[in-house]
C-alpha cells in the first residue's frame, strides 16, 4: 500500500517538541519550516507529507481530511470540542496548565466575574460546571493585560513557567486542566488507512514510553512548584 | 458583531448553510432522485412523504438531547404547542410505521426530502440537507440488516460513488460491558463520549475512577483498539470469553451480518470498529457508516433501532440507513449526466408547426420557442438543433447545418 498520509503541525514548540517522536516513526522533514517557504513540507518518505499550520487550525484540518493525522493541545482540543475526531495519544509534549489567573489579592465578590480568555468555549463550560456565571470577554493574546487595565477580573490561558503571570503582579488561582499535546486522527483515515495509520500511532506510543526519545525540556513539568495541587476536574486528565 | 443592517445591497443574501440548486445540477439532482426511487421501488421500498413540520413529542422519540438541539421549533397559533421543523425524518417514518399502517408483515418504507438543522453540519457545513433513506420494519434477523446494508450500497453506485468502504459496529457490546461493570448512566455517557474520540488517555483516567473489577476496566478500555479487518472479531472473541452472554451474543449477531454481508456484496471493503457507536441513544445492534477515499467523515450511515415505535403503541424491529443526496451528488464520479440538448421553434401559428412542436415534446424533446425581439441565438439559448420549413414541411435541423 502506497497511500499518501498527510500530518498537521502546529508551528513552534509542538512542532520542535514532535520531532523526536516522527524520527522515531521514520518520519524526517526534509524541509525546515523556520526557512522554507513552503506550506506542505516534504518528507525523508515521498508519500508522507507534513503541513505546519496555527495550533488552532490542527483539529480542523483533521475533522474534515485535509490531513489524516495531527498534533494538538489538549486546550486546543476541548475549545475545539466535539467528537468529530480521534485522539488515541497523549504525547506528553508541550505541557502545560490550563489556570484561571488573577491578581495576587483577588478575592472572590458576589458579583459575576469578567473573564479575559481565548479559550471561550472551555472557561463557560468549567464555571457553569460550577455552577457560577461570568462574563467572557474574547481576546487573542497578552490575556495577562486584561485585569492590569480594569478589562477583566480574572484570565483563563495556559500556563507556562508562571513567569509572565509573576511580572505582571498576577497569580494562578484555579487549575483547569492539565495540558499536553495529543495525536488526533481523522475519522475515514484510521478506517481507510488502517494499516498506515495504526503503524504510525504504534511507533510514536513506543516513542513516548522509551526513555530518552523525548527532550527533557519537553517533559519538565512547568512551574510545579509554585502552584497548589488543585482537585482534579473532569474536564481533562492529569499527564502521568 | 452582528449584521444589524439589511440595507437593499445584501438583500440576496440566504442564512447560512441554506442553499439552492442551481438548473444543471437541479436537472442532475431531480434525475437522480427519481433513479433512487425507482432503485428503492424495485427492492420493495414504499415512499411515503412526512410532514415537514409536527409537533415536538412526535418528532424527538427516542432520541439523544443532540436533535433536540438541532430541531427549529415555533409555536403553533392555532393550539399553542410547540411544534418542530423536522431535523430527521427517521422518527416520522417510525411514526408512520407504528401509528398509521399497523400492518403485520415486514413493511418496507423509504423517504426524501429536506430536513432542517439550526447549526452547520459535515463538511459542506449546511443546515438544509436534502435527507435520503429507507427503513424495514417488523424483522429482527440479520437478512433485514443485511438487505438495507446492501441497499445503501446500492443507492451509493447508482450515485456514481466508486470505492465504497462500510464501517461496521454493534452498541450491544459496549452497553452490555457497560452494564456488567455497573457503570451509572453519567459515567456511561463520559466514557461514551471519549470512546467516541477514541481518547485513551481519558478513558484509562475516568475507568481509574469507577469501581468496578480490574477485568471490566480492561475490557473497556481494549474497545478502543479493536478496530481493523475481520481478525478484529477474532481478537473481541478471545478477549470477551469470559464478559457474558449478551456481549458474546451481540459478537456473534456482528459476525454473522458481516459474513452474509460479504456473501452478497463481496467487493466491499469491511472494516469493523467496536467502539464506533453512531446514534447510541436509539441504536439496539448493528451500527454502519459508509466512507469513501479522499472524503474525510461518513457519507451515509444506518443500523438496527429496535422498539422505536413503542412511544406510539407499537413496539416493532427496525433497521434503516440514511444519506444526504447532496453530499452523495458532490462526491459522485459522474461529473455532467445528463446533458440537455434543445431544440429551437420559431413563434408562429402554423398548425403543422404546433404539431411538429407537440409531436417532439411527447417524444421526450425539449423544444423552445424563440420569442420575439428577445437576445439570444439557438446556441445561447441552449439549443443544439432548430425546427425549419423545409418544402413545406417541419423538420429538425442540427444547428451545424442551419443556412
Amino acid at each position: 500500500m502506497n497511500e499518501t498520509l498527510t500530518i498537521a503541525l502546529a508551528k513552534g514548540r509542538i512542532f520542535k517538541d514532535a520531532l523526536p517522536l516522527l524520527a522515531h516513526a521514520g518520519i524526517v522533514p526534509v524541509d525546515d519550516p523556520e526557512t522554507s517557504r513552503k506550506l506542505i513540507l516534504d518528507t525523508n518518505q515521498p508519500n508522507i507529507k507534513l503541513v505546519v499550520i496555527r495550533s488552532s487550525d490542527v483539529p480542523t484540518y483533521v475533522e474534515y481530511g485535509a490531513a489524516d493525522v495531527g498534533v494538538a493541545g489538549k486546550d486546543v482540543l476541548m475549545e475545539y470540542g466535539g467528537d468529530g475526531l480521534y485522539e488515541p495519544l497523549d504525547l506528553k509534549i508541550a505541557c502545560c496548565r490550563l489556570m484561571l489567573a488573577g491578581p495576587v489579592a483577588f478575592k472572590n465578590s458576589e458579583a459575576r466575574m469578567r473573564i479575559a480568555t481565548k479559550y471561550v468555549a472551555t472557561t463557560r463550560r468549567y464555571f457553569a460546571a460550577q455552577g457560577k456565571q461570568v462574563e467572557i470577554i474574547k481576546l487573542y493574546g497578552s490575556m495577562e493585560l486584561a485585569p492590569l487595565v480594569g478589562l477583566s477580573d480574572c484570565i483563563v490561558d495556559v500556563v507556562d513557567t508562571g513567569n509572565t503571570l509573576k511580572a505582571n503582579g498576577l497569580a494562578p488561582l484555579e487549575l483547569i486542566a492539565n495540558i499536553s499535546s495529543r495525536l488526533i486522527v481523522n475519522k475515514a483515515s484510521m478506517k481507510m488507512k488502517h494499516e498506515v495509520v495504526h503503524a504510525l500511532i504504534a511507533r510514536i506510543a513506543e516513542a513516548v514510553a522509551a526513555p530518552g526519545i523525548l527532550p527533557p525540556t519537553a517533559l519538565t513539568r512547568p512551574c510545579a512548584a509554585e502552584m497548589k495541587e488543585q482537585k482534579r476536574t473532569n474536564i481533562a486528565k492529569t499527564p502521568k | 458583531m452582528t449584521d444589524r443592517t439589511f440595507s437593499g445591497k445584501d438583500r440576496w443574501l440566504l442564512p447560512e448553510g441554506i442553499q439552492e440548486v442551481l438548473p444543471q445540477q437541479a436537472e442532475y439532482l431531480e434525475r437522480l432522485r427519481r433513479d433512487l426511487l425507482d432503485l428503492f421501488h424495485t427492492w420493495g421500498y414504499e415512499l411515503v412523504i412526512p410532514p415537514i413540520i409536527e409537533y415536538l413529542e412526535s418528532l424527538l422519540i427516542g432520541t439523544s438531547d443532540d436533535l433536540d438541539v438541532q430541531t427549529f421549533k415555533l409555536i403553533d397559533q392555532l393550539t399553542g404547542r410547540l411544534m418542530g421543523v423536522r431535523a430527521d425524518m427517521t422518527p416520522q417514518v417510525a411514526r408512520i410505521d407504528a401509528h398509521r399502517l399497523k400492518r403485520e408483515v415486514p413493511t418496507r418504507l423509504c423517504y426524501m426530502g429536506t430536513v432542517l438543522r439550526t447549526y452547520p453540519d459535515g463538511f459542506a457545513r449546511t443546515r438544509s440537507p436534502m435527507q435520503i433513506g429507507a427503513e424495514l420494519y417488523g424483522h429482527a434477523g440479520i437478512e433485514s440488516d443485511v438487505e438495507v446494508l446492501h441497499l445503501l450500497v446500492e443507492t451509493l453506485a447508482l450515485t456514481g460513488i466508486k470505492q465504497v468502504h462500510i464501517d461496521l459496529g454493534h452498541v450491544g457490546i459496549f452497553r452490555a460491558l457497560a452494564q456488567n461493570a455497573g457503570l451509572d448512566a453519567e459515567q456511561e455517557m463520559t466514557l461514551f463520549n471519549a470512546l467516541q474520540r477514541k481518547a485513551r488517555p481519558e478513558i484509562e483516567d475516568l475507568l481509574a475512577q469507577v469501581k468496578t473489577s480490574a477485568e471490566h476496566r480492561h475490557w473497556l478500555t481494549r474497545l478502543v483498539d479493536l478496530n481493523g479487518g475481520e481478525e478484529v472479531l477474532d481478537e473481541a472473541r478471545s478477549l470477551f470469553k469470559k464478559a457474558g452472554a449478551p456481549v458474546l451474543a451481540a459478537l456473534d449477531n456482528l459476525q454473522q451480518i458481516a459474513a452474509l454481508a460479504h456473501r452478497r456484496m463481496p467487493s466491499i471493503p469491511l472494516h469493523f470498529d467496536l467502539a464506533e457507536l453512531r446514534g447510541y441513544h436509539y441504536q439496539t445492534g448493528v451500527v454502519y457508516a459508509a466512507f469513501v477515499p479522499g472524503h474525510g467523515q461518513e457519507i451515509a450511515r444506518g443500523g438496527r433501532y429496535d422498539d422505536i415505535g413503542r412511544v406510539f403503541g407499537r413496539a416493532r424491529p427496525a433497521t434503516g440507513f440514511s444519506a444526504d443526496l447532496i453530499t452523495l451528488i458532490s462526491l459522485s464520479a459522474v461529473q455532467t449526466p445528463y446533458q440537455v440538448h434543445a431544440i429551437l421553434a420559431p413563434v408562429d401559428d402554423d398548425v403543422e408547426l404546433l404539431d411538429a412542436v407537440r409531436d417532439l415534446r411527447t417524444a421526450g424533446e425539449r423544444v423552445i420557442y424563440a420569442l420575439p425581439g428577445a437576445r439570444g441565438d439557438a446556441a445561447e439559448m441552449g439549443c443544439d438543433r432548430v425546427l425549419e420549413r423545409r418544402n413545406g414541411q417541419w423538420v429538425v435541423v442540427k444547428l451545424t447545418d442551419v443556412r
